[in-house]
């Protein structure tokens, strides 16, 4: 399982949250943009550093304040999807799942879940942006991660692209034998995938976000941007 | 015809693009991605030779590589031999003379990457040495080709700056640009025509390649 404990000084506020995440199981971070999300998914993965706090991977130490330990992301062994633009560009899709895959050969077999066979020797930039989530997925697994990390995997997909990977990816969830730390800031996604949900809101745990958001226009105080954007993901 | 000429003038730019495109990478990576204090100040002194006159860079190398600077000096007491009139002095005295012309198309390629993707190869358990490698340069590579393009055409039209380091001796350091003005000076203008008209079709090609890469860049 993994575990954090996360303090870092941003521009405009101070993230103070922990988190955790058991084998197989998916912890879904949701709240507004600019609330910290990213900040806290680069920092499981190494890319940038707490000021202060620990980062634990089952009986391993990746990051730790005190004792000086910072396990660059090479030696963390994850996986990582980001929103988009990941892939490499001059490699076909098959190459790129490829890229750090432990058996070469499973490749194969991750197309064939993720329905995009067909597509091996096409480049990024000549399939479509669900197409290539896809194959960032593929990629992430195909490395064997011990966790896995998706920052809004899906967003940048229309509506009915969304809908459909969210649900090949929930059957998928099944199988994995790895903490899953998902990011989102639509409450629909959250709900239909996470086995915990945590909302994320100025760097701070708020667990009355989601109900606020849901239920009751915006309070003075609370981003206008940050209570919008759920709410128009209700829609569909 | 002077060919003894064009092939060292030939010989020169090959050796040079070569040396040139391995030299720079490193250091237009540095320049593109690492930060460190005093960078602007390392930037602006490699630039420096596309800002100096030619005359200027060849008399700062002729007091660096003569017998008493201290290029030339360790040199001689390596070797024993000078490094002035010689085409090892004049092939450096060409890879300084174009050295901005080779990092600045590979620094602009390398600063187009997006840096995701190199956050992503290290989480894919890539070095930094690997992820320059197998993703930094094959998304680079018309900014490369540019940048050995550049430096092929600038030092097939070095003059100035051969001439001051390496005088000219035939076969040696004689090349053709120095042959076409010798030529000129004893009024032998049918010598220099020939040289001269060699030029325009190397020069014609090479443009009409860098064009294609500029295209290949953009799509």
């Amino acid at each position: 399982m993994i575990f954090a404990a996360l303090k870092k000084r941003l521009k405009y506020f101070d993230l103070d949250v922990s988190l955790s995440c058991l084998p197989g199981r998916m912890t879904v971070m949701i709240g507004p943009s600019g609330g910290g999300k990213t900040t806290i998914i680069r920092m499981l993965a190494g890319l940038q550093s707490p000021d202060e706090g620990r980062v634990v991977f089952g009986d391993e130490i990746w990051f730790d304040s005190d004792r000086g330990i910072n396990v660059k992301p090479q030696k963390r062994r994850l996986g990582y999807v980001f929103q988009d633009y990941s892939l490499f560009p001059h490699l076909n899709l098959f190459d790129n799942a490829a890229f750090a895959a432990v058996d070469k050969k499973e490749v194969d077999g991750l197309f064939d879940l993720f329905k995009i066979d067909h597509l091996k020797k096409r480049k990024p930039h000549m399939v479509s942006g669900g197409e290539r989530q896809r194959c960032a997925i593929c990629q992430a697994l195909a490395r064997h991660p011990r966790l896995l990390l998706l920052d809004e995997p899906f967003s940048a997909l229309d509506v009915v692209t969304r809908r459909g990977l969210r649900e090949e990816f929930k059957s998928l969830k099944g199988k994995l034998a790895c903490p899953v730390i998902y990011v989102t800031h639509d409450i629909n996604e959250a709900l239909f995938l996470a086995d915990e949900i945590l909302p994320v809101v100025d760097g701070k745990k708020d667990p009355g976000w989601m109900q606020r958001t849901i239920t009751r226009e915006p309070k003075e105080g609370m981003t206008a941007r940050g209570a919008r954007e759920p709410r128009l993901a209700l829609v569909y | 015809m002077d060919y003894l000429a064009l092939y060292v003038t030939l010989k020169l730019a090959v050796v040079t693009t070569v040396v040139l495109v391995v030299l720079a990478a490193p250091i237009a990576y540095l320049l593109a991605f690492a930060r460190f204090p005093g960078k602007s100040f390392v930037e602006a002194l490699i630039y420096l030779p596309m800002a100096l006159p030619p005359t200027v860079i060849g008399f700062y190398l002729i007091i660096l590589m003569g017998p008493r600077g201290w290029v030339g000096g360790l040199w001689q007491a390596a070797t024993g031999g000078s490094l002035l009139f010689t085409f090892l002095g004049i092939t450096v005295a060409s890879i300084i003379y174009s050295l901005p012309f080779a990092i600045q198309p590979m620094k602009a390629a390398f600063s187009k990457i997006d840096r995701r993707l190199l956050e992503n190869a290290y989480i894919l358990g890539l070095s930094r040495r690997a992820a320059f490698l197998r993703v930094v340069l094959p998304n680079s590579v018309s900014g490369i080709a540019a940048a050995a393009v550049l430096v092929f055409l600038h030092s097939i039209g070095a003059f100035g700056v051969l001439l001051m380091v390496g005088g000219s001796i035939p076969g040696e350091t004689k090349v053709a640009s120095i042959a076409i003005y010798e030529a000129v000076e004893m009024m032998n203008y049918t010598a220099a025509g020939m040289i001269a008209l060699s030029f325009l079709p190397i020069s014609y090609v090479f443009l009409l390649l860098i064009n294609k890469l500029n295209e290949g860049a953009r799509a």
